[in-house]
């Protein structure tokens, strides 16, 4: 009965009313496998990136014309008599936010989404690992470009690949827009590219060059991990060969390039020409292929192997990775050529996921979900993006290109705790008639505590009961 | 490495350090009305963008259109220029309020934000080396039931360790009623991870009282700082932490919204601590620097050596404390960026040993095990 809990729990998302408990909990988790739909029709219905990329051009272009028009009336003082221009700026974000409202709109239609399909999901443990990976290569809507975009990355980067190969993850991941926004590869140009000559020939007064960013995260936390043996000569040269691979239809490139707007290309004129070296193997390529065979060259690589083997055991497992768990997972990513499926049915066939239940504090999508899942609660989406904030975990905005910790020490604090009350509390108001007698061991058939019974059975009030069950040491952990 | 700025700058950070006995009595205020707050910088702040070199004569070249941020700033000495958004600051070094510690660093050398954040907040040499936080240690060496705070929903890892450190922000939910509070603290009552958190955010919530205004603005933030350091049950250690500092892209106006919501904070706290100002260090810091030079998209790439400021009523401010290592192509750490010459451990040691009366020895034994060097001494006022 405590494979049930683990297998519900601590590989899925938690109990669904209704639902029977799988009679094979591990045949039920590798099942999912086969089962995994990449486009459920509600998150196949939404807006895609070159839609959301034509919103995002139009709102440059609204900035644009916005700034000329300031410039005019600072030129004109009869125009606007009473503005100085300290003032100006005041007016600003009010104006940003409303130019930026389509994007935010979309952003909280698709946040919406993903939240009501893991609720819903007869396949939560796939649901469980797109959250992963979507973290793993986390972008964030801290960065307005990425506002429209962090959706459609998740539903066209990473959910149809996740059932692959690691590499082929890897190259949808980093080459979707939304990562090439956010981490500033699409304004990235060589210095010695046809465009960054033809800047020198003019004189111009600032040269296109090269931005770090996406080469250092491929490498430190996409691929190889940190310490990893690579050095800053092998991030520059990373970045050199990365050059080209940008966005089209946005800024300035979309007025000096002939290219259909609101997708990733590979411009030629932007590369940096000649041979690169990176971590001792040369690469001879030319153009796009040249990133490529690096990309390659970093998926096969052992660390990298080693880096998402520790990765997915402290997720399935403990904070501090049991060793023989990762080192088994290693194994099999490199026998396997990083085959993705082969790393979940190893995760399900190994014993350390199936020990110390509990060992995994719930983050707060986790939490969130979970009590979706057990209460039939169906929180809108504007006010799931809300709680979620309020937990400290807003959707697709994490603080780093790190993603989200996966540590209990980040999530179990203080304050975080007492929010999970309050808005327990408030979830439990509008599910007064649930019956969290009943529920309770439903939920927990095995691990059921009994101070948790009976906080559950002693409440003053059904409202009261539920909002204990819900914030209990069992709801809490995984 | 070529030294041009004045003496003053040199005495004030290696003179001081070695005329420290080892052990020295204070006589300031009485243990436990003194107050330290670390407001931490992730992202990597850009140093020579926040206190410009003006004086260097490389620095016009090296920096390109970001030196146009410093057009027209007003001058601290005849070197150092702080950024017109740092009104309030400006004025605190006025008041001999605010020190700067320039070109620092801390132990660890490659450019991995969360590695680097990891050495500044653990105090270990290299990343993940210690397991619990510097200012969880330094608690130790505080008087008994002195209370540490960490101004977020969760606990930094500056603030990690052993001893009992509790988090509160601002919030937007209704409170949930007493009831059912108190119930929770029964269920909760045999498990001692969830105990202890949640009687560590009932008295926090406590001491909140009245100042929950629900922003994220740096101001409701400073205001809120402020009213948990306040009273004789409040905290006397806390922690605030910033982002946003990672400027790859279009530098110019980032920083600037940046700096400004930081003096907004640093003003807000000012203000709410009252009188108790004059027994509080506030330390801003980040984990490394970024490169000289602009990178192809208006911003800067990852770097070494930063910026460090000290500011409060006990620091002998109106000072840039700096070894200056130029920032001419070559007196710059591997070609690229500010070379740090003052160690920032150091300088932390020595700031919040003299302010709580501690042998600054001891206190860089304590939460920076692996730092070879001296405390920085003569940074708070005797």
């Amino acid at each position: 009965m405590a494979d049930v809990e683990i297998a519900l729990n601590r590989f899925g998302l938690g109990w669904k009313a209704g639902e029977a408990p799988p009679a094979n909990p591990r045949r039920w988790l590798t099942d999912q496998i086969g089962r995994y739909d990449p486009a459920p029709a509600a998150i196949a219905a939404l807006p895609r990136t070159p839609e959301q990329i034509g919103k995002l051009a139009s709102l440059q272009l609204d900035r644009q014309e916005r700034r000329q028009n300031r410039a005019e009336a600072a030129k004109d003082p009869a125009m606007e008599p009473t503005m100085t221009p300290a003032m100006m700026p005041a007016a600003q974000p009010r104006n940003e936010a409303q130019l930026l409202k389509p994007l935010r709109d979309s952003y909280v239609q698709a946040a919406g989404a993903r939240m009501a399909h893991t609720v819903a999901t007869d396949t939560p443990f796939m649901e469980r690992l797109v959250a992963f990976w979507s973290n793993h290569f986390a972008v964030s809507i801290e960065k307005a470009s990425v506002l429209g975009l962090a959706g459609p990355f998740e539903n066209e980067a990473i959910r149809p690949n996740i059932t692959g190969k690691f590499s082929d993850l890897l190259f949808a991941a980093v080459r979707h827009p939304a990562m090439l926004l956010f981490l500033d590869q699409a304004q990235s140009i060589g210095p010695n590219s046809a465009l960054g000559q033809r800047a020198q020939r003019r004189g111009a007064e600032r040269l296109p060059g090269i931005n770090e960013n996406l080469a250092r995260e491929i490498m430190e936390l996409h691929t190889l991990g940190v310490r990893s043996g690579y050095t800053q000569a092998d991030v520059t040269e990373f970045a050199k060969a990365l050059t080209g691979t940008t966005v089209t239809g946005l800024g300035r490139l979309a007025r000096l390039l002939p290219y259909d707007s609101g997708r990733t290309a590979f411009v030629e004129q932007l590369h940096e020409p000649g041979g690169r070296t990176v971590m001792g193997r040369k690469y001879a390529q030319t153009g796009e292929a040249q990133g490529r065979a690096i990309l390659n060259d970093l998926a096969a690589h052992p660390a990298t192997a080693r880096h998402i083997a520790t990765k997915l055991a402290r997720h399935f497992a403990a904070d501090d990775p049991p060793p023989a768990l990762a080192a088994r997972l290693e194994q099999v990513y490199l026998k396997t050529g990083g085959d993705l499926p082969s790393l979940y049915r190893a995760l399900v066939e190994s014993p350390e996921p199936w020990s110390n239940p509990g060992a995994k504090f719930r983050q707060p999508w986790e939490w969130l979900v979970a009590v979706q899942r057990a209460t039939g609660l169906t929180v809108p989406a504007q006010g799931g993006q809300f709680s979620l904030n309020q937990l400290g975990q807003p959707t697709w905005r994490p603080g780093s290109p790190a993603g989200w910790d996966d540590l209990a020490a980040s999530w179990a604090a203080p304050d975080a705790l007492l929010r999970r009350v309050e808005l327990a509390n408030r979830y439990a108001r509008s599910l007064a008639t649930l019956d969290s007698r009943a529920l309770a061991p439903k939920l927990f058939p095995e691990s059921l505590s009994e101070p948790t019974r009976s906080a559950v059975a002693r409440a003053d009030s059904g409202q009261q009961a539920l909002a204990l069950l819900l914030v209990s040491p069992e709801m809490l952990r995984r | 490495m070529t030294l041009f700025l004045n003496r003053r700058h040199m005495l004030g950070a290696l003179g001081a350090a070695t005329l420290l006995p080892a052990r020295l009595a204070y006589a300031a205020a009485a243990p436990g009305e003194r107050r330290f707050v670390f407001i931490i910088q992730r992202g990597a702040a850009d140093g020579l963008a926040t206190l410009a070199p003006l004086g260097d004569p490389a620095f016009e070249s090296a920096r390109g259109a970001l030196a146009a941020d410093f057009a027209g700033a007003p001058k601290l000495d005849t070197t150092f220029a702080l950024h017109p958004a740092l009104a309030g600051v400006s004025a605190l070094y006025a008041q001999r309020q605010a020190l700067f510690v320039h070109g620092v660093g801390i132990p660890y050398r490659d450019r991995s934000h969360f590695d680097a954040q990891n050495v500044l907040e653990t105090g270990g040499t290299r990343p993940y080396e210690a397991k619990d936080g510097w200012m969880n240690r330094l608690l130790a060496l505080l008087p008994g039931g002195t209370r540490a705070m960490a101004v977020s929903p969760t606990v930094p890892a500056a603030l990690r360790g052993s001893r009992d450190v509790t988090s509160y922000a601002n919030s937007r939910l209704p409170d949930a009623d007493a009831e059912l509070m108190s119930r929770v603290s029964q269920m909760y009552a045999g498990d001692k991870q969830l105990h202890a958190l949640w009687e560590s955010s009932m008295q926090a919530k406590a001491m909140a009282a009245g100042n929950d205004d629900n922003g994220q603005d740096p101001v409701a933030t400073g205001k809120l700082a402020a009213s948990l350091l306040s009273g004789p049950q409040g905290a006397r250690v806390a922690m605030i932490e910033t982002g946003g500092w990672d400027t790859h892209y279009q530098q110019k106006g980032r920083i600037e919204r940046q700096l400004k919501g930081l003096d907004a904070m640093v003003g807000a706290l000012k203000t709410g601590l009252g009188p108790a100002w004059n027994e509080t260090l506030v330390l801003v810091a980040t984990e490394f620097g970024r490169t000289v030079a602009p990178n192809g998209t208006g911003g800067t790439d990852h770097g070494t050596g930063s910026l460090a400021m000290l500011l409060g009523g006990t620091v002998s401010g109106g000072r840039v404390v700096s070894d200056w290592p130029g920032l001419a192509q070559g007196q710059l750490f591997e070609g690229r960026d500010l070379k740090p010459t003052l160690a920032l451990d150091a300088a932390i040691a020595g700031a919040v040993g003299a302010h709580f009366g501690l042998d600054p020895a001891r206190v860089l034994a304590t939460c920076f095990p692996g730092g070879g060097s001296k405390p920085i001494g003569g940074l708070i006022r005797a």
